[in-house]
């Protein structure tokens, strides 16, 4: 859900990044934080384990200049993707605009990527939303390691609305912005309706 | 009060009013941060010392904060807890739910106290109710609300949101 400010000329946005468990989601944010100049970024906050899983949320708020005169902003959040922190990930998903799903392209995390996919679907649905409708981006993630599964097989197994879809290797950048810009088109376009 | 488009507009009337009434709280609760955040952690409106914090990511962990509470709530078949109180070694947090859907924050230190907070924060919340149903109605009447700014955005708008 959006928050449009007439008397500020502001727009905010929520984007949530989802995903099985160390698929790379965190790292997306951070790259996107090291990336950014600072006068458009606010702080990255991470609620993070000792070991840098993520517990409740990664944060990162994006000032994306201004689109016909609205200041347009971009709230970035992660969820944590350990299977077991379920209710905290359908609280994250209150209120979003578009969701990018991080998947892992390494063969044994394919069951996880399905999982984490159903997993999406339904907490959407205990939301009010539903995937088919909702601003939404696919993003194959580690396409640097060896034994990577082949584009195609994932893509067939998780592509599910010919959503815009990119091989990513997050901690080099590779893919990152691409994702958010695809998602964040949408989340305007979908503004653009009301 | 679920009469609110998919999305929160404020318009310059409402804003005014919110912003009044965050300026009174301030000023007569003796605190250092009033402010406003819906359940999403988007600011709406603040009033005070806002130099010394980072408000945006205030307002997220706020909202953070509020959505664990309140699955905490339903967890024990609590519909929601309305307050919540931080009490730090200088600074305290009252957080309150208004009208389901906002979050008023109060910031204070020993220049007040928990009770007159309290006092404040029930007159304030009950005038931001009213901002809050003139907003749904306004909302409800369509053709009331201006074409979106984004009517007529262009790929090459969006594009050169991201060329930095
Ligand atoms: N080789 C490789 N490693 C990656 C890539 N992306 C992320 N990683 C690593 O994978 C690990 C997990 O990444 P995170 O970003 O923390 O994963 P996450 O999805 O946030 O995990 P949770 O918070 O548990 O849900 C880290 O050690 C990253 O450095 C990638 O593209 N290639
Ligand atoms: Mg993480």
């Amino acid at each position: 859900m959006s928050f449009i400010n007439y008397a500020s000329r502001e727009i905010n946005c929520k984007i949530v990044y989802y995903g099985p468990g160390l698929g790379g989601k965190t790292t997306n944010l951070q790259y996107i934080y090291e990336r950014t100049n600072p006068q458009n970024k606010g702080q990255l906050i991470s609620l993070a384990t000792e070991t840098d899983r993520t517990l409740f949320f990664d944060f990162l708020p994006l000032d994306l200049g201004s689109v016909r005169g609205f200041r347009t902003r971009f709230h970035l959040y992660t969820v944590p993707g350990q299977v077991f922190y379920d209710a905290s990930r359908k609280l994250i998903l209150k209120g979003v605009d578009g969701v990018i799903f991080v998947a892992d392209s390494q063969e044994a995390r394919m069951d996880a990527n399905m999982e984490s996919l159903d997993n999406l679907k339904t907490n959407l649905h205990e939301n009010g939303f539903d995937l088919a409708l909702v601003p939404y981006a696919l993003q194959f993630n580690k396409r640097d390691l060896a034994g990577a599964v082949p584009y195609d097989v994932l893509f067939r197994v998780l592509n599910i609305k010919s959503e815009p879809t990119f091989e990513a290797v997050a901690p080099k950048g590779v893919g990152v912005f691409e994702t958010l810009k695809a998602v964040a088109k949408q989340v305007l376009h979908e503004l653009s309706k009301k | 009060m679920t009469m609110f488009g998919p999305n929160l507009v404020v318009y310059e009337e409402e804003f005014e009013r919110i912003n009044a009434v965050l300026a009174r709280l301030w000023m007569d609760a003796n605190a250092k941060i009033v402010f406003l955040v819906d359940k999403n952690g988007q600011q709406i409106a603040a009033k005070g010392d806002l130099e010394k914090v980072d408000a945006t990511s205030l307002a997220s962990l706020t909202a953070g904060n509020v959505a664990a509470t309140d699955g905490l709530a339903r967890l024990i078949g609590e519909k929601e807890f309305t307050i919540l109180f931080h009490e730090g070694e200088r600074d305290n947090i009252h957080i309150s739910i208004v009208g389901q859907r906002l979050i008023l924050v109060v910031i204070f230190d020993e220049r007040s106290s928990l009770g007159l907070v309290r006092l404040r924060v029930r007159k304030a919340a009950a005038e931001l109710e009213e901002v809050l149903t003139q907003m749904a109605s306004k909302a409800a009447e369509e053709g009331q609300a201006p074409a979106s700014p984004f009517a007529e955005i262009t790929d090459e708008d969006i594009d050169a949101l991201f060329t930095e």
